[in-house]
């Protein structure tokens, strides 16, 4: 019971930190309040005993990503949108986002949410490791996404270059 | 007792918040940041169902999805840059380029 009320209080931060994102009228502040609900998806993810996923989550996303889009919009020195949002686009976007979670419900009510299982307990994380079990599949299984991961870098860091610089 | 559809429950509402965004705001670098808020709620039901399945490959794919969105930060940001120099604003209606 413990577990469910602290689940409604992360889950309910969640909620209520990514409505601001989209509600919040400076990009300042709509960063800040994703960064917020990354951390809550970090907890939620220790919950789910994947522990070196939250660590990941805290420095990738809350760490990289949102430093280089803080520092971005810090750049561009934007100003706050003053002109309202059309109202159609508001009703529209209402309308597609209560679909869309009727769609997942109708899926979550319909379907029994089972599948080919593995051997991965709760118990083996606790006595083998998250990390090492994450490394062992990583670098046997799926070692050739890995590498192309690294192609896929590669290419990111050249067009960013490439675009954001005035001359080359 | 805490269950699957919980997860799931909750990731449907963040993807359907960041699609509202997506499609509510006119800020480019904010409707980036919707994008990054939809991609976390996948996040989620990948690492739930990894968890209550009892398979790892689950979360490496969540490892893959992180790649991809720093690689589209980094590329996407670096346009906003680029339409920035030219017209002084990243609003999504000044991008009309290639409009006839």
């Amino acid at each position: 019971m413990p577990e469910i009320l602290f689940f409604s209080l992360v889950a309910g931060v969640a909620i209520i930190s990514s409505i601001l994102v989209v509600a919040m009228r400076n990009p300042i502040n709509c960063a800040l309040s994703l960064i917020m609900t990354f951390f809550c998806m970090a907890t939620l993810y220790v919950m789910l005993d994947a522990p070196f996923m939250a660590a990941t989550q805290v420095i990738v996303y809350a760490g990289a990503i949102m430093v280089l889009i803080v520092f971005v919009i810090m750049l561009l020195n934007m100003r706050t949108e003053t002109s309202k949002n059309y109202v159609h686009g508001v009703l529209v976007s209402s309308i597609v986002a209560v679909l869309t979670l009727f769609v997942i419900s109708g899926f979550l009510s319909k379907s029994p949410l089972t599948g080919a299982t593995g051997d991965m307990t709760p118990e083996l994380v606790t006595k083998v490791g998250h990390v090492e079990l994450i490394g062992k599949a990583m670098f046997s299984q799926f070692l050739l996404p890995f590498e192309i991961t690294s192609i896929l870098l590669l290419v990111a860091i050249v067009g960013s270059v490439i675009l954001a610089k005035r001359k080359l | 007792m805490l269950s699957l559809h919980h997860y799931l429950i909750l990731s449907g509402i963040l993807f359907s918040i960041g699609a509202m965004g997506v499609l509510i705001r006119r800020n480019a670098i904010v409707i980036f940041m919707c994008v990054e808020l939809m991609l976390n709620a996948v996040n989620l039901t990948f690492i739930a169902f990894s968890r209550y399945l009892g398979n790892i490959d689950g979360q490496i794919f969540v490892f893959f999805v992180m790649t991809v969105a720093a690689a589209e930060a980094a590329v996407g940001l670096a346009l906003m840059i680029a339409f920035y120099k030219n017209r002084e604003s990243i609003d999504v209606e000044d991008i009309n380029l290639m409009k006839l």
